[in-house]
């Protein structure tokens, strides 16, 4: 087993400032004794101002690259750096926090709480950061007044449409304040104009300085990032600039 | 996560599946409730033997022959009315002993009968045990003497064959005997499952001709005060055994009695009381196995909280608390329904119930504690759930 390197987020590879730094992480899968290895060996910066969309079939590892990404798994092997601190030394605990302080998630399914107000699944992260009732209600507001839903306040998720949905979710990703956006597949329960309006939502919030990391396997949506990965049986396959 | 927040997640938790949630809580529901309704009926009994008891009269001793002891056979008294002034020699003051000689009898008054506790007595009894007359005199000490065949009636027995008439004076007859009433007794209810108002008291020197023997069966002493009352046991005991070296004799106290008597009753108490624990405890199954149905279904919930920051015992602490606040809102409306079947109990039978603070108490704290104890490994699983994998569960 190679064991992770014990090394200070200034001696570790990339900026000293690099939101999120991934060297030659692998993730394998033991599934009933045999070893599926997801990601082979990736190595990624991701830095504050970035816009990085993840394309690849479903297989290709994009998923556990992104949960990597966002501190939800640790990888097999390989350093993993989020906000500085290297995964590897930190508790469950201690993800947990940094995922509330540092990571934002949009995910395809919205994963909105369905008894829940527009509002209360907004402030639902600051529950954890310990903010109070009040505090975080204002928060919950002003988030949801950003991403246009003002009006939407006290509505159920089944009562708002899945733009709306997903609109409620960003500002639940944003409300914490946090460095990286990590969106998985993002518009792929939208339709495609309120699925623009949707990207249209994240670029602006990327150009206010917050990093944006999209998976997506649809090409028009990965086109509008700055930077594309491709990945293909657990490796990235190419990275390339986009003109911006 | 503040714990207040906690709570109130919790508490949406259950709301968003009332109808389980009550059913889930409908097992402690029960099993509080048949707790504290036993309990208290059981407190409330030897509450009501306990004033029984002491309604006897106070410092009361107890001379029988034999000994007493559960599974000792019954002891053929050789007691008779010599002995009675050994006892009074070793008391010193006579209106303290009171003897008894007791036969169930028939007493008959014109067409009327009625069966009767017979009990031929000194006329002392009513110093020695706390008896009132509510009409007429008590025997007296030449009644007692003579052998007169006079008689006072319990309660009962006057009001079945003389009805609302007065007796005073009237003629009965027990076992074919003539007497005349000359008393009758205040009514006094049941005491330790006897019916004390059947009583009728005679002279014992009648008492003994009616049933052909000089024999008495026991005799009771109200000692002059508690502390030395075992003393004086002991030294009754002592003459008596001296007047008849082949007889066990035993000075019973009102307290041993007590004793006696509350240790059974604590015993079938708790006996109850656990039985009923029992299903307390497949009440705490109960919430065990729909909490962990509800992690099940919530996996998803659980993984977008632990996704925006929840931490392993957020998570779980969320769990244990909505197991919590089932059981122990089952505790409480438990305790009430408990409460309610024993005020209907007291209220309706002849069984008397005592509510008692700690056993509310107690009740309470084992539901909050079933609830801690069953739903500590389904919040567990919840809490060690992968995020990942959690996320992606449909």
């Amino acid at each position: 087993m190679k064991f992770p390197e014990m090394s200070d987020a200034a001696d570790a590879p990339g900026a000293p400032g690099d939101a999120i730094v991934a060297v030659d992480v692998t993730r394998i899968y033991e599934l009933d004794g045999v070893s599926v290895p997801a990601l082979r060996g990736v190595s990624l910066t991701v830095s504050p101002d970035d816009y990085v969309a993840i394309v690849g079939q479903s297989g290709s590892g994009k998923s556990t690259l992104m949960h990597l990404l966002g501190g939800l798994d640790r990888p097999t092997s390989g350093t993993l750096l989020i906000g500085g601190r290297d995964v590897a030394k930190l508790t469950p605990g201690e993800m947990a926090r940094l995922r509330n302080e540092t990571i934002g998630f949009v995910f395809q399914s919205f994963h909105l709480l369905p008894r829940t107000t527009a509002r209360d699944n907004v402030a639902l992260p600051l529950v954890y950061r310990g903010v109070g009732r009040r505090e975080r209600r204002e928060r919950a507001s002003a988030m949801l007044e950003r991403v246009g839903l003002a009006h939407r306040l006290d509505h159920r998720p089944n009562q708002m449409s899945g733009g709306e949905q997903q609109r409620v979710a960003i500002a639940r990703a944003l409300v914490t304040g946090p460095s990286v956006l990590l969106a998985d597949e993002p518009t792929g329960n939208l339709d495609s104009t309120t699925g623009q309006s949707v990207l249209t939502l994240l670029e602006s919030l990327n150009a206010e300085g917050v990093a944006v990391v999209l998976v997506t396997h649809d090409r028009d949506v990965a086109g509008r990032a700055h930077r594309q990965i491709v990945m293909r049986d657990g490796l990235i396959v190419s990275a390339t600039d986009l003109v911006r | 996560m503040r714990i207040a927040e906690a709570w109130r997640v919790a508490l949406d938790a259950l709301r968003a599946n009332r109808l389980r949630s009550v059913l889930t809580m409908l097992g402690v529901v029960i099993g509080v409730g048949a707790v504290v309704a036993l309990v208290s009926i059981g407190t409330g009994t030897k509450q009501l033997i306990e004033r029984q008891v002491e309604g006897l009269g106070s410092n009361l001793l107890v001379v029988v022959p034999g000994r007493v002891a559960a599974g000792s056979p019954p002891t053929v008294s050789p007691l008779t009315l010599d002995d009675l002034d050994t006892v009074n020699r070793v008391v010193g003051d006579p209106s303290r002993v009171a003897v008894t000689i007791a036969s169930g009898e028939t007493v008959r008054a014109g067409s009327q009968s009625a069966f009767a506790s017979m009990q031929g007595v000194l006329e002392t009894t009513p110093s020695v045990f706390v008896r009132k007359l509510d009409r007429g005199t008590y025997l007296t000490r030449t009644d007692v003497t003579t052998g007169r065949r006079v008689a006072v009636l319990g309660a009962g027995v006057a009001g079945s064959l003389f009805g609302d008439r007065d007796p005073i004076g009237r003629q009965v007859t027990i076992a074919g005997v003539r007497f005349r009433v000359i008393g009758t007794f205040e009514k006094l209810g049941q005491s330790l499952g006897v019916d004390r108002d059947s009583e009728v008291h005679i002279p014992v020197t009648a008492a003994q001709r009616l049933l052909g023997t000089d024999r008495i069966d026991g005799l009771a002493i109200r000692a002059p005060d508690r502390d030395t009352i075992n003393q004086l046991g002991a030294s009754v005991v002592a003459a008596l055994q001296k007047a008849h070296p082949d007889t066990d004799f035993s000075a019973v106290t009102q307290e041993q009695i007590l004793g006696v008597l509350g240790q059974i009753l604590g015993v079938l108490t708790g006996v109850l009381a656990a039985i009923a624990g029992i299903s307390l405890l497949v009440g705490g199954v109960g919430v065990s196995n729909i909490m962990l149905v509800s992690v099940r279904e919530r996996t998803r919930e659980i993984g977008l909280r632990k996704a925006v920051g929840a931490r392993p015992r957020d998570i779980g602490v969320q769990f244990l608390l909505e197991a919590v606040l089932l059981t122990t809102i089952g505790g409480v409306l438990g305790m009430a329904l408990g409460i309610g079947t024993a005020l209907v109990v007291d209220r309706l039978s002849p069984v008397p119930a005592a509510i008692t603070w700690w056993a509310l108490a107690l009740a309470f704290g084992v539901s909050a504690a079933v609830g801690i104890i069953f739903g500590v490994v389904p919040a567990q699983r919840a809490g060690r759930l992968d995020p990942v994998v959690a996320l992606r569960t449909e």
